[in-house]
C-alpha cells in the first residue's frame, strides 16, 4: 500500500478488555478472590483505508474479543478506539447507528447470526429499510443486487437459511453485512467452519468484493496459510497482545517475534519433503486467567531471561512492530 | 513392505442406510490395505465417508447404519467376528482415537483410572506395577509431572493434554495399529504440530501402523505415508503421499490442492471447486464428482469409472486421469 501518508480509518490504542468471572459457593467460603481473564491487555493497532489487516493467534489469544470490542459488542475496560475520526466508544444515538452501519461483522457460523423464520430476501431488505439506504421500491432491486454480488442466484431470496449449504449460508452472512454499505468489514473466522474447496470460494469473494468495493477488512483467522493469502498485513496475538505486525510477506519471510516464529514452523506445509521431527515449541497455552508476568510468551520460549518476567516489552517499531526483548535477526 | 502380506486389508466396505423406501450409501465399495508400521491417510471433505470408514473398521458403527465388506485382520474378518472375539482384537490389537478426547473420556473416573483399566483388560499387570507403568505412559505422552497429574480428572487437563492422555489409554496395549479419527482438528496448530510429531514418534518407537483421518491436506503432508482420497463414499484416488501431492490424477485431488492457498501466491484468485459435495440421498449416477468437474465428459456420467492403477502404486478413479496429471505440473 502507498498510502502510508493517509489517515489510518480506524485507529486502536490501548484497548484493554478484562472478564470478571462469578464466583462459585465455594470461592467464597475458602475466600478465594474473583477470578480476572484477561482477555486483551493494552492493544494498539492500525487499519488503513482499503487494506485487509490479518488477525492471527491461537484460542484464548482475544482476536474474537478484539472484534466484539471494535463493533461494541463487549465494552472495553480501558482504551480508545477512534474511526474515521471519530471516538468511537463515546458515539451515541444516530452517531452510533452511523458507526454500525459503516462497521459491520460477519460471524463463523452464520446460520445462528440469521432470523431462521424470514426468507434471506427479508433479511437483506430489513436492513436496507432499517438505515433507509433505498426508496422502498428500490428495494427489492437492491436485495438481486446484493445476491448477484455474492453469487448467489436470484431465487434465494425466497428461500430459508435452513434450505442452505455452509459456503452458501456464509455468502448470506456476507451479503447481510454488505446490504448496510460499510466501509469496514470485521470477519471473525468467517471460512473456518468450511470444507477447502468451498473455503476457497469465500476467499476468492472476498478478493473479489474488496476489490469492487474498495472494502477495508479485518480478517480474523487462526489459519496461518488463509491469512497469508488475504491480508496485505498481519496482527499476531498471544494472549491478549498484540506480540508482532507487519506487511504479510516479510512477517511470513523474517518473523521477528519468537513467538510468530514458532507458530509458522508449527503450520503443516504441504511439502512431505519438508518434514520436522523436533516439536516447534514445548509446552501448552498458559490460562488467560494467569497469564505469565512481563513477556505472556516466556514461558514457553527459548530466547527468554529474567528482563522478560520482569518487564513487559513494548510493541515498537516503524513498519514492523515487535513486543519482545530478544527478537529474532 | 510391499511384498509382504497386508496387515489390515479392507474390502468392498459399504455402510449403508435405509432412507424412504431404499438405502443411501455412504460408504460405497472402500478397499484399502495398510502395511506393517505405514502410515495410511484417509483425506476429504465432510460427509466423504472417512470416518465411517475408520470406525467400520472395528465395528464402531452401529444401526440404523449396516456394514458389508470384508475387514481382513492378520486373516480375520472382523466383520463376522463373535463381540467376545472383536473385543480381543479391540483396543488390544487395533486402537482408536477421537477428534474430542473429552467424550470418550469417563469425566467421573481419573485419568489414572482409565489407563489402568485399559493396561488391565489388556496386560498382565496389576497391583502396584499397574500404576507405575500408567504413570510411565502418562510421561510417555509428553505430560509434565506425570506422577501428579495421574489423579486428576479429565476436565481439569487442557484439550491438549486430553488427546495426549487418550493416545497414553489407547497405547496401554501396545496395539499393532491405531486408528485416528481427526486426532489434532480441534487443536491449536502448535499444540497439533506436538501430537503429530508424538504419534510418529509412538509408531516409530511401537512399530505400529496408523490410519489417520483428516481434512487437512498440510497434516497429510507432514505425517503419511501413503493417502487415499475420498469422495462421496468412494475412494477416488490413492498414492505415496509426494506423488499424490506432486502429480495428482483425479479431478477432484486437483481441485482440493488448487483450493489450498499456496505461500507466494498472495491476493491472487485460488481455483476452487465450484458447488459443493452431493448429499447421499441425491449422488449423480456415474462419477459423483462429475457434476462439479470441470475435466468431465458424458463417459463420465454413463458409470462409476473403477479405480485402476494409473502408475507405479498409484491407483485413481478418473477417466481423464492423464490429462489430469499433465496439466497438474504445480508450481
Amino acid at each position: 500500500m502507498t498510502r502510508a501518508a493517509e489517515r489510518p480509518l480506524l485507529e486502536v490504542t490501548g484497548l484493554s478488555k478484562h472478564f470478571a468471572v462469578r464466583r462459585a459457593f465455594l470461592d467464597f467460603a475458602q475466600q478465594r478472590s474473583r477470578a480476572v481473564l484477561r482477555a486483551l491487555e493494552n492493544v494498539s493497532f492500525e487499519v488503513r483505508r482499503g487494506e485487509t489487516l490479518g488477525v492471527v493467534g491461537e484460542s484464548g489469544c482475544g482476536k474474537s474479543t478484539l472484534a466484539r470490542c471494535l463493533v461494541r459488542l463487549h465494552e472495553p475496560g480501558g482504551g480508545s478506539i477512534s474511526f474515521d475520526g471519530h471516538d468511537v466508544l463515546a458515539l451515541q444515538g444516530s452517531d452510533r447507528r452511523h458507526y454500525h452501519r459503516r462497521v459491520q461483522m460477519a460471524f463463523q457460523d452464520p446460520y445462528s447470526s440469521l432470523n431462521p423464520r424470514m426468507t434471506v430476501g427479508q433479511a437483506l431488505a430489513e436492513a436496507i429499510r432499517f438505515h433507509d439506504l433505498r426508496p422502498p421500491a428500490q428495494t427489492m432491486a437492491r436485495v438481486a443486487e446484493l445476491l448477484e454480488l455474492v453469487g448467489l442466484p436470484a431465487t434465494a431470496a425466497e428461500r430459508y437459511p435452513r434450505e442452505f449449504s455452509g459456503g452458501q449460508r456464509q455468502r448470506i452472512g456476507i451479503a447481510r453485512a454488505l446490504a448496510v454499505e460499510p466501509d469496514m468489514l470485521i470477519a471473525d473466522e468467517i471460512v473456518s467452519a468450511l470444507d477447502v474447496s468451498v473455503q476457497a470460494q469465500i476467499i476468492n469473494l472476498l478478493l473479489d468484493l474488496q476489490s469492487r468495493l474498495h472494502l477495508t477488512i479485518l480478517f480474523i483467522a487462526h489459519d496461518l496459510r488463509v491469512v497469508r493469502h488475504l491480508s496485505h498485513r498481519v496482527a499476531v496475538m498471544y494472549l491478549g497482545s498484540i506480540v508482532e505486525i507487519g506487511e504479510t510477506e516479510q512477517l511470513f519471510a523474517k518473523p521477528a517475534h519468537p513467538y510468530t516464529a514458532a507458530l509458522l514452523a508449527a503450520a503443516p506445509e504441504m511439502d512431505p519433503a519438508r518434514r520436522g521431527t523436533r516439536d516447534a515449541i514445548a509446552g501448552e497455552l498458559p490460562s488467560p486467567f494467569e497469564v505469565p508476568s512481563g513477556c505472556a510468551f516466556r514461558t514457553r520460549c527459548n530466547r527468554a531471561s529474567d528482563r522478560c518476567a520482569a518487564i513487559r516489552p513494548a510493541l515498537v517499531g516503524d513498519d514492523r512492530l515487535v513486543a519482545c526483548h530478544h527478537p529474532l535477526a | 513392505m510391499a511384498a509382504a502380506a497386508p496387515l489390515l486389508s479392507v474390502s468392498d466396505l459399504r455402510v449403508s442406510i435405509a432412507a424412504g423406501g431404499g438405502r443411501w450409501m455412504l460408504v460405497d465399495g472402500v478397499s484399502l490395505q495398510v502395511g506393517a508400521g505405514e502410515v495410511l491417510g484417509l483425506v476429504g471433505e465432510s460427509g466423504s465417508g472417512k470416518s465411517l470408514t475408520l470406525r467400520s473398521i472395528v465395528r464402531l458403527v452401529r444401526p440404523p447404519l449396516q456394514v458389508a465388506g470384508e475387514v481382513r485382520w492378520r486373516g480375520v474378518n472382523l466383520l463376522e467376528l463373535p463381540e467376545s472375539q472383536l473385543n480381543a482384537v479391540r483396543g488390544r490389537e487395533i486402537a482408536v482415537i477421537f477428534q474430542e478426547p473429552m467424550t470418550a473420556l469417563n469425566p467421573v473416573l481419573t485419568v489414572g483410572e482409565q489407563i489402568r483399566e485399559s493396561l488391565y483388560a489388556h496386560s498382565g499387570l496389576d497391583g502396584p506395577a499397574i500404576r507405575k507403568r500408567a504413570i510411565a505412559l502418562l510421561d510417555h505422552v509428553g505430560i509434565p509431572a506425570a506422577r501428579a497429574r495421574i489423579d486428576d480428572y479429565p476436565h481439569q487437563f487442557s484439550g491438549g493434554m486430553r488427546q495426549r492422555a487418550m493416545i497414553a489409554i489407547a497405547l496401554a496395549a501396545e496395539p499393532k495399529l491405531l486408528l485416528a479419527d481427526e486426532p489434532t482438528t480441534a487443536l491449536d496448530v502448535t499444540i497439533q504440530d506436538q501430537i503429530l510429531k508424538l504419534i510418529l514418534r509412538l509408531k516409530a518407537e511401537l512399530g505400529m501402523s496408523v490410519v489417520l483421518v483428516t481434512h487437512d491436506l498440510g497434516v497429510i503432508a507432514q505425517s503419511c505415508d501413503r493417502v487415499a482420497v475420498m469422495y462421496a463414499g468412494r475412494i477416488v484416488e490413492q498414492a505415496p503421499v509426494a506423488m499424490l501431492l506432486r502429480e495428482p490424477r483425479h479431478a477432484y485431488t486437483r481441485g482440493l490442492l488448487d483450493s489450498v492457498p499456496l505461500a507466494g501466491h498472495a491476493r491472487r484468485p485460488l481455483r476452487p471447486i465450484a458447488g459443493a459435495p452431493p448429499a447421499p440421498s441425491d449422488r449423480p449416477g456415474g462419477c459423483s464428482f462429475a457434476p462439479r468437474c470441470g475435466y468431465a465428459t458424458d463417459g463420465c456420467r454413463i458409470a462409476s469409472p473403477p479405480l485402476i492403477e494409473v502408475g507405479r502404486d498409484h491407483l485413481s478413479a478418473c477417466l481423464h486421469h492423464q490429462r489430469v496429471a499433465a496439466e497438474a505440473a504445480r508450481p
